[in-house]
């Protein structure tokens, strides 16, 4: 047997090797070395004789390209789909492609940002452009040297042709002379019918690193000489720092320093379990610095806000208490929602070094400008002497838009005088903070004799939920008389974007009661939407936010998807749509009864994202939302007593497991309109789709998440 | 703090930590093998799955002085050129999201094939059930196990 007792020595020094720019970047495609290979700096990934017209790509005389990805990847597949779109028009083989995540490099890029679904609408044309403009290039290069007319020429797979003599050449003899190339002002893009790559089924980028173990992620980042620190915050939302006693754990093995700053105390030492046990040996005083809020409190602050005479009017249309007063049947509702912890794989972490000359960040960051600018403000410093590396990340659904967890390593770093990598235990990371808000919603409808709903009013409630509505949805725009207002609690419990903002729950809420109203009139679920649409069409009221025709789609396709019109003995079909984050999802879940309780077999998904870029990427996404919001729609519940949370591992929070999952069917409508983004529009209406069914099938209205909190032995085995 | 000569993927690593330090860290932190992930430190999640003995096994509670003679088997270990059936399926069917959690799965899916060859579907779900993603690729780690099945004959 081979011995070796010099690996983390190899690693470290290998580490240390890529320092200074890259981090651990790795060569993906087949044919190429990845194990342990440590990609160069981007700056240096680009030879002297590299053709490399943009900051998006480069083309190497040996026919590599390489294309620059700068958006954070935290899951979404956006390493993977931003190349796609740069090599389709640059028309080379994705065989011979090679991605690199760019760093933050706010001067050749824009929105270096992983949120809100909007790095492919924001990026679309921008990467077209990138790869037109370099394939526009190679072509004069050849027509040049084969002085020919460009318009003689044509490209195909990395190679430039020319159409009478079938001469070619490929990218790589031409990059040095493409390299001399003024680039065009004015570029051609490929028409949509002939994409190859764009609408394809391609891979993972970094599938290869991931199966294999390779260290990618900011938790795997290791540098000479770094310290690791484990910090430990308040215990619970409205304490705050009295005092400590940090001697039990200085005097402890592999530690080095005990720090504090801002409420928090951080142990530092050489081992990340060494850490931990001092963190826990820390004798720590906190004192009351705000309310210490309870789950109780706020249920009954929910009852109060909701009749409260003080709101936030949201949108107004016609007059609503007159339409309540001419209704031949009012419906009214409401709907609950706890907080919720972001939970992702991979717990906060980042890796930071303050030295005299700048700053260096390593890290999962879905915002790695504003962890720039927001170190260069604690320090005071020059936001250029901050660098960031983006690491792919192990989730997020929002909590890495925020800063909290980079600064902390500035913080200690900068207290320490030392390359430092803070990470939080899970506890930590589920009790720590920035969930999503909790929120009630009280919804009424008038129906006139016919059942048309002549007035609707929502009011939402939430406790630092900010405004919990988004007064320009469905249906609003086809009701005459609407009235949409919020109230919010300002509570110690922070909260942040979670995965679809407020749509995460909202979308729930809307869709539940839209179907009870339906009901109410005594109309078919699809029908009354449809209904709703054509009078938003013909006769809107207020400004309509919303695509129609392209809401009227997802819902066709999902009804034909589902056999919705086609009774089947023992089905049960539920309903919702909705349009968040620029695309529109229509979903149908159905349910079968099985020994006296519902059984969720299927969804039914159909999603209009505009061009679907990766069919691979765009149906994980989609799945993957669906079973997030099932999951959390059916288990996910944050709660408190005296502003501590109640849950903080997963023995106490509950995540969905493989066998709760239903069948998922999922459609494009595919219809050529530029791309949106999909990493969260497919969730927003899940849970929806699942209690319209359950109470199709059962009578049971399910109004409060977790679901299971409210029917635990109706729901117990749904799937 | 204690040495140790543990038998990791044929090699042997000599290492000097304190006993109780659990086995996921003795590998990230230690020797530098950092496929192993950190989820939640109580063997809840399952990214931390390495085979001992050929076993599944978390290894965020798993002592390094509890494995000192056992034969311990990483993501790194698992195949020489990552071509293991389960792994070869795994990018077949194109399973990762983030990817944080799927080395756990892998290792996970990789013992339990050894054990049974031919699973219904009804026990990958039993096998594979107590590892969490967050992304909710369970779908396609599910398809990739059954593929990964068929490799394996």
């Amino acid at each position: 047997m081979e011995k070796t007792n010099n690996s983390r020595r190899n690693f470290l020094k290998s580490a240390a090797l890529a320092g200074g720019g890259f981090m651990l970047s790795f060569n993906w495609f087949g044919k190429e070395a990845f194990a342990g290979d440590i990609a160069a700096t981007d700056a240096a990934a680009i030879a002297a004789a590299d053709f490399a017209p943009n900051a998006y790509l480069s083309i190497h005389p040996d026919g590599i390209v390489t294309i620059f990805s700068p958006n954070p990847e935290i899951g979404q597949g956006i390493k993977t789909a931003f190349p796609i779109i740069v090599a389709e028009e640059l028309d080379v083989d994705w065989a011979n492609v090679k991605v690199i995540q760019a760093p933050l490099d706010t001067k050749k890029f824009e929105r270096q940002v992983a949120g809100g679904s909007g790095s492919i609408p924001h990026s679309w044309q921008r990467l077209r452009k990138a790869g037109a403009t370099a394939r526009q290039m190679l072509i004069e290069a050849a027509a040049r040297k084969w002085n020919v007319s460009a318009t003689e020429c044509k490209t195909e797979k990395g190679y430039v042709i020319h159409t009478t003599s079938a001469k070619k050449l490929s990218y790589g003899e031409l990059a040095t002379d493409a390299a001399q190339i003024t680039p065009p002002t004015d570029v051609k893009l490929k028409d949509l019918k002939d994409f190859k790559l764009i609408g394809s089924t391609v891979k993972n980028v970094d599938n290869k690193p991931i199966i294999t173990g390779q260290p990618l992620f900011g938790i795997d980042f290791y540098r000479e000489g770094m310290l690791f620190s484990m910090i430990q915050r308040p215990p619970a939302f409205g304490l705050k720092l009295k005092s400590f006693d940090a001697s039990a754990a200085k005097a402890m093995p592999g530690i080095v320093d005990v720090v504090s700053f801002k409420n928090k105390v951080a142990v530092v030492g050489k081992s990340t379990w060494e850490v931990k046990k001092a963190k826990d040996a820390l004798k720590i005083e906190w004192e009351k610095d705000g309310n210490l809020e309870s789950t109780d409190d706020h249920n009954k602050l929910f009852k109060e806000l909701l009749d409260s005479p003080k709101a936030d009017v949201r949108r107004k249309e016609g007059n609503v208490e007159e339409a309540f007063k001419n209704a031949a049947k009012i419906v009214e509702s409401e709907y609950q929602c706890p907080f919720l912890p972001h939970n992702p794989m991979e717990p906060m972490n980042f890796f930071a070094h303050v030295r005299e000359d700048g700053v260096e960040l390593v890290g999962p960051t879905q915002t790695p400008a504003n962890a720039q600018g927001q170190t260069a403000k604690l320090l005071n410093i020059a936001p250029e002497k901050v660098t960031v590396e983006l690491t792919r990340m192990g989730g997020g659904f929002g909590r890495r838009l925020g800063t909290d967890y980079v600064l902390e390593a500035v913080e200690v770093s900068n207290l320490v005088k030392a390359p430092v990598k803070v990470i939080w235990t899970r506890e930590d990371d589920m009790t720590g903070g920035s969930y999503r808000p909790a929120v009630r919603y009280r919804f009424r409808a008038a129906l006139d004799k016919q059942g048309n709903m002549i007035g609707y009013s929502l009011r939402g409630v939430g406790i630092n939920a900010g405004n919990p509505t988004r007064e320009n949805n469905f249906p609003s725009g086809a009701v005459p008389n609407l009235l949409i207002d919020s109230v919010d609690h300002k509570s110690p419990i922070t909260t942040g974007p979670w995965r679809a903002p407020i749509t995460n729950f909202l979308a729930f809420a809307e869709q539940s009661f839209i179907d009870e109203v339906a009901n109410a009139a005594g109309k078919d679920a699809v029908q009354f939407r449809l209904e709703l649409l054509d009078k938003a069409k013909t006769s809107p009221t207020g400004p309509v936010r919303y695509d129609i025709d392209r809401m009227k789609a997802v819902i066709e396709l999902a009804a034909e998807k589902s056999g919705w019109n086609k009774k089947r003995k023992g089905v049960s079909l539920g309903f919702s749509v909705y349009f968040s984050h620029a695309s529109y999802v229509a979903q149908v879940g159905e349910v079968v009864m099985k020994k006296g309780k519902p059984v969720l077999q299927k969804i039914y998904a159909a999603v209009d994202c505009g061009v679907v870029i990766n069919q691979s990427g765009a149906r994980n996404q989609v799945v993957g939302g669906i079973v997030d919001g099932m999951g959390h729609a059916m288990y996910g519940n944050l709660t408190f007593t005296e502003g501590k949370p109640n849950q903080s591992n997963f023995n106490t929070f509950r995540l969905i497991k493989m066998n709760e999952i239903p069948a998922i069917d999922v459609h494009f409508v595919d219809n050529g309109i530029d791309p949106t983004g999909l990493g969260e529009p497919a969730l927003p209406p899940t849970g929806a789709s699942i209690a319209n069914a359950i109470f199709k099938a059962t009578g049971k209205r399910l109004k409060n998440q977790p679901f299971i909190e409210q029917e635990e032995k109706l729901l117990d085995g749904i799937s | 703090m204690a040495n140790y000569n543990l038998n990791i993927n044929g090699k042997v690593y000599k290492t000097d930590v304190a006993p109780d330090t659990p086995l996921l860290w003795v590998l990230r932190d230690h020797l530098g093998l950092l496929g192993t992930k950190y989820g939640c430190g109580m063997a809840m999640c399952g990214a931390c799955t390495v085979h001992i003995n050929g076993e599944a096994t978390r290894t965020c509670i798993l002592p390094v002085s509890s494995v000192s003679e056992a034969k311990i088997t990483t993501i790194e270990g698992l195949s020489e050129k990552g071509d293991h059936p389960v792994q070869t399926a795994w990018h077949e069917v194109d399973v990762p999201q983030c990817g944080y959690c799927q080395a756990g799965q892998i290792m996970t899916a990789a013992a339990f094939l050894k054990s049974n060859p031919k699973p219904t579907t009804e026990e990958i779900e039993t096998a594979m059930s107590n590892n969490l993603c967050r992304c909710g690729t369970y779908h396609r780690i599910r398809e990739a196990v059954q593929l990964a099945a068929t490799k394996m004959k």
